[in-house]
């Protein structure tokens, strides 16, 4: 497919006619007088256009990563051989690979949204679904400058606590996951991996 | 720009100096397909940001602070990760929000689970993230960190 075929393919999207509706509604919402939302707090707020500077703002945010991400997809599905990732994050990597998984979700940046190509990437050359799925989990929730941020907000043993539960709890149950799901729900997932780039 | 982001692009720079040093027409290809893989996203980006601004409009802080304010208990809990799932925030207005909420008089447990469904259960995610994964292996994600953030609230509920 060709960029522009691929950009308008948003055009085919359902979830694109289903935000457009969204936001016309809350300029409805916004001619009826409706107050709820930032509206509530703000009288002369727009409920629609403050969720378009709040769409922008995250957009921003995202593409303020997206360079060195894109990039790093590119140069490892140039340059590491399946063979490399299989050793690292394969089925027979064991603790090693779990290690990986939880060291670059931890070290990452942005929102998860981001991670989602980075995980297809992985699967594409070979990692184990339990291991992505586990960096999946950490990149939502336990990124280093984030526990930070949340230690001097909600206090040191807080974030030890709920951090220590979570990443107990999503080790079990990324492996639980990979339990659940059949072969042949797997291999459809490497499927869209492997043809998505 | 945060630190993490600044050594991101350190680590993709000093990488893609390496990758021209040893091979320029790899390197080409690479950049190609890297920025193929973000135009591919691009047509789920544009709805999501949508979405998300919407919730974000609709969902203030003070909404959440009025509805998590007076619920206590078991029920609290509940709500905070009803509340969580569906709202959408970045974590820079997330754990102040979390902050101010325990100052207001609500309880660990309840805070803990709004926070932590907020940061990992995404419904709002969810229609962009099937096409990355499929319907199922997405319920069962999102499902897996609903049930991890209700076993967080009693976690703290038992130690803090």
């Amino acid at each position: 497919m060709k960029q522009k075929d691929i950009l308008l393919s948003m055009f085919k999207s359902k979830m694109f006619y289903i935000s457009l509706v969204l936001l016309l509604g809350l300029f409805l919402l916004d001619f009826l007088g409706v107050k709820i939302g930032t509206t509530v707090t703000d009288e002369k707020a727009s409920l629609g256009v403050s969720a378009l500077v709040s769409a922008w703002f995250q957009f921003v945010s995202m593409l303020k990563i997206v360079p060195p991400i894109f990039l790093m997809i590119g140069l490892l599905d140039i340059w590491v051989p399946r063979e490399t990732m299989i050793k690292l994050m394969g089925e027979k990597s064991g603790p090693i690979g779990v290690l990986i998984a939880f060291f670059i979700g931890t070290m990452s940046a942005g929102p998860l949204i981001a991670a989602f190509p980075v995980a297809q990437i992985m699967l594409k050359k070979g990692a184990r679904y339990a291991n992505v799925l586990f960096f999946l989990t950490i990149w939502a929730s336990a990124k280093l400058p984030i526990l930070f941020f949340q230690a001097t907000t909600l206090g040191v043993e807080y974030t030890i606590v709920t951090n220590i539960t979570l990443i107990i709890v999503y080790l079990i149950g990324t492996y639980g996951i990979e339990k659940i799901l059949s072969h042949e729900e797997k291999k459809q997932i490497y499927t869209i991996a492997e043809n998505a780039l | 720009m945060d630190m993490s982001t600044i050594i991101l692009y350190g680590i993709a720079f000093i990488l893609l100096v390496i990758s021209i040093v040893k091979d320029k027409g790899k390197t080409k290809k690479a950049v190609k397909k890297g920025w193929m893989a973000f135009i591919k996203i691009v047509p789920v980006l544009i709805p999501l940001f949508l979405v998300v601004g919407v919730v974000l409009s609709i969902v203030t802080p003070q909404t959440i602070k009025t509805v998590l304010g007076e619920e206590s208990g078991i029920l609290g809990v509940l709500t905070g990760m009803l509340v969580g799932s569906i709202a959408f925030m970045p974590p820079f207005v997330t754990f102040p929000l979390g902050a101010e909420l325990l100052n207001n008089g609500a309880g660990y447990p309840q805070v803990a689970a709004f926070v932590t469904t907020l940061m990992a259960v995404g419904l709002v995610y969810w229609a962009a993230e099937v096409k990355f994964f499929g319907q199922k292996a997405v319920a069962l994600r999102n499902g897996l960190a609903f049930l991890a953030s209700g076993i967080v609230a009693i976690v703290v509920w038992g130690v803090l």
